[in-house]
């Protein structure tokens, strides 16, 4: 399985500027969308059962479809805050080819009749931004942006707009209050952005990869798109794997491949003489599966019936040389430090699990504390305004469940040896 | 048994040692005759603020830019931004506290911005002994931001850094003398390592008749 759609070409020289997306056929998806009716757009899109490439899985065009109808100042949000730990898919998309994203934003605002559009890029990603913004001054130049878009009834203003650091915009309510000029907090669902986003207007928000795919999905036709991958999962994904892989970076395959022709096919596998250990099918907030999953195919509802999900795209492979008690510290500072402290269970929880874990690296637990740490995951999972404190609790009770004993060795391990410590002390 | 750490108040959490002058009037937008706003950052701001249907949407475009200006978000800064946007400063004090990319404490303008990732994919290839080292390298010298920073979106590279927005990896820990020294000369940092100039793992894997 070999199609390449959003990565066809990635690396011609030029491909970034308009006349090199022009060369390769871009914007030529756009006239057609725009002789088509509103509706016919919605309804292909609903129809290609493209799902939501951000993490959450959910169909683009029955959300686009929720927007509701009238004359009314209604927005597009592109979500290009990418700050999952291991997703690096659209950084390389909008780095290499951000007329596609451009053209798939026009051709989205149509359907969902948005007039204004913004494109939120993390801060960090400032080579990104310049490109982006010299990619979106071009298009306004040709007229694909502004006011009568081709000449037709579609109004468009779009703006680049950088965030500052901070994990938790990802989230679609926060980047919208960031958006706003806010702290990046997130708001109470309903109502959702469908409804009430930003600036208190009808909002659709969608990720990179997602508005990606729409010029392709215009330009083929659903009937075609849904060929492409397995069912309830269809079209390409671009995967990001890294971690301990011979061979990391981003790969466009077919939902539905195998997880091991991926990992070990494609990216190389782990380092000659070492074995995965275990991998985040999802990135960092996925739970971890073991060699044991690898023949699972990568596709949404496989990685979902195997107790996990498949996210953003973005595996993380850890070998048997890594302890995972690190990787556990380390995914459970991360979520602690990105906690936004809006909701007590995430604040409080993030918090108190690297407590505990470092308890265990010092030597100061009990194989109780293990229980009282799932307990703990188990007590955030649902109880928070948005995913962010799940987002640890899934890996880290992942992580509990499967290598339980490892844990205890760990714990067992350290106490001698700060029991030693204190004897050579005293003596 | 460890050692309870305590702040200078003598409370496990951190807080302030003097109590807050209730007396104090709050402060208000700041008056645009007594206030001295840079001619360039105030039509930079303005140019931010007709982007959005609110003003306020312009709060990081705007911080940014003035921390561009004075290293930091300083109460001089801050009290600039807020005149141009008709804010109040602790509007923007609030917001500027909430991002990893905006400075609270004193910097110098110029300041070079390294951020070297030590999430999990670049920790596993080494990120942890490259954050030691590119801080050894940078030394005392005021003028760099050396951080460890959350996921920055390239574990391609892992494990790589941000110098001043420019991504370059993978590095080792001997490459950190060389790019604070580019840094001082003003000189492009690594070129041959920048992710920009890197082609796709899937164009690789394609030439390589692998896809």
């Amino acid at each position: 399985m070999s199609s390449d759609l959003l990565f066809e070409g990635i690396d011609e020289p030029g491909l970034a500027t308009l006349d090199g997306y022009r060369r390769r056929g871009g914007y030529e998806t756009l006239p057609k969308a725009l002789r088509m009716s509103r509706d016919e757009v919605l309804n292909e899109l609903i129809e290609s059962e493209l799902r939501g490439r951000g993490g959450a899985g959910f169909s683009m065009g029955k959300k686009a479809s929720f927007l509701p109808k009238g004359d009314m100042d209604k927005y597009l949000v592109c979500n290009a805050d990418e700050s999952e730990p291991g997703a690096f898919k659209d950084r390389e998309l909008m780095q290499k080819n951000p007329h596609q994203l451009i053209e798939g934003l026009i051709i989205a605002a149509y359907a969902a009749a948005a007039t204004r559009a913004f494109i939120f890029v993390r801060g960090e990603y400032a080579e990104v931004a310049d490109i982006l913004e010299r990619a979106v001054e071009e298009a306004k130049e040709a007229g694909y942006l502004g006011e009568r878009v081709l000449n037709s009834d579609h109004n468009l203003i779009l703006w680049v707009h950088r965030g500052a650091g901070a994990y938790i915009c990802g989230e679609e309510t926060a980047l919208l209050d960031a958006l706003e000029g806010k702290r990046g907090n997130p708001r109470l669902k309903p109502p959702f952005p469908a409804n009430q986003g930003l600036y208190q207007g009808p909002t659709l928000i969608n990720n990179v990869e997602t508005l990606s795919n729409v010029p392709h999905i215009i330009a083929m036709g659903a009937a075609d798109y849904v060929k492409l991958g397995v069912p309830n999962s269809t079209g390409t994904k671009v995967v990001s794997v890294s971690g301990n892989v011979q061979r990391p970076g981003n790969y466009e395959v077919e939902l539905g491949i195998s997880s091991r022709e991926l990992i070990c096919g494609l990216a190389g596998g782990p380092p000659a003489g070492r074995e995965i250990k275990f991998w985040f099918p999802g990135g960092s907030s996925s739970p971890v599966l073991t060699a044991d999953d690898l023949d699972l195919p990568y596709d949404f509802d496989s990685m979902a019936k195997a107790g996990s999900m498949l996210g953003s795209g973005s595996i993380i492979i850890v070998d048997d040389s890594n302890d995972v008690l690190d990787v556990a510290l380390k995914v459970a500072k991360f979520y602690r430090h990105e906690s936004c402290g809006k909701c007590t269970p995430c604040r409080e929880g993030t918090n108190w699990t690297v407590k505990m874990l470092e308890r265990i690296q010092r030597g100061e637990a009990t194989p109780m504390d293990l229980d009282i740490m799932a307990s703990v995951q188990e007590r955030i999972i649902g109880h928070c305004l948005c995913v962010l404190g799940d987002s640890m609790a899934m890996p880290i009770g992942s992580m509990i469940a499967k290598f339980r004993e490892e844990f205890e060795a760990h714990m067992e391990s350290a106490r001698d040896a700060a029991d030693r410590a204190a004897i050579e002390a005293a003596a | 048994m460890t050692e309870i750490a305590r702040f200078s108040h003598g409370s496990r959490v951190p807080g302030w040692d003097e109590p807050v002058d209730l007396e104090l009037d709050p402060a208000e937008v700041p008056d645009p005759a007594t206030t001295d706003v840079p001619d360039d950052l105030r039509e930079e701001i303005e140019g931010y603020m007709a982007r959005y249907p609110d003003r306020h949407s312009a709060a990081l475009p705007a911080l940014t830019a003035a921390q561009h200006r004075h290293g930091w978000c300083s109460p001089e800064a801050l009290e600039q931004v807020a005149c141009v946007m008709r804010v109040t400063p602790g509007y923007l004090a609030a917001v500027a506290t909430f991002y990893d990319m905006l400075r609270v404490e004193p910097a110098p303008p110029g300041t070079h911005a390294i951020y070297v990732c030590t999430n999990i994919s670049c920790s596993l290839n080494g990120a942890d002994a490259l954050y030691d080292a590119m801080r050894e390298a940078a030394g005392d010298d005021e003028t760099f931001d050396v951080r460890a920073f959350e996921c920055l979106g390239a574990c391609d590279i892992a494990p790589m850094a941000s110098v001043d927005g420019t991504y370059v990896g993978p590095l080792a820990p001997a490459d950190c003398v060389r790019i604070v020294g580019q840094c001082r000369a003003g000189e492009e940092v690594l070129p041959e390592r920048q992710v920009a100039r890197r082609k796709a793992a899937d164009t690789l894997a394609r030439e390589a008749g692998l896809k």
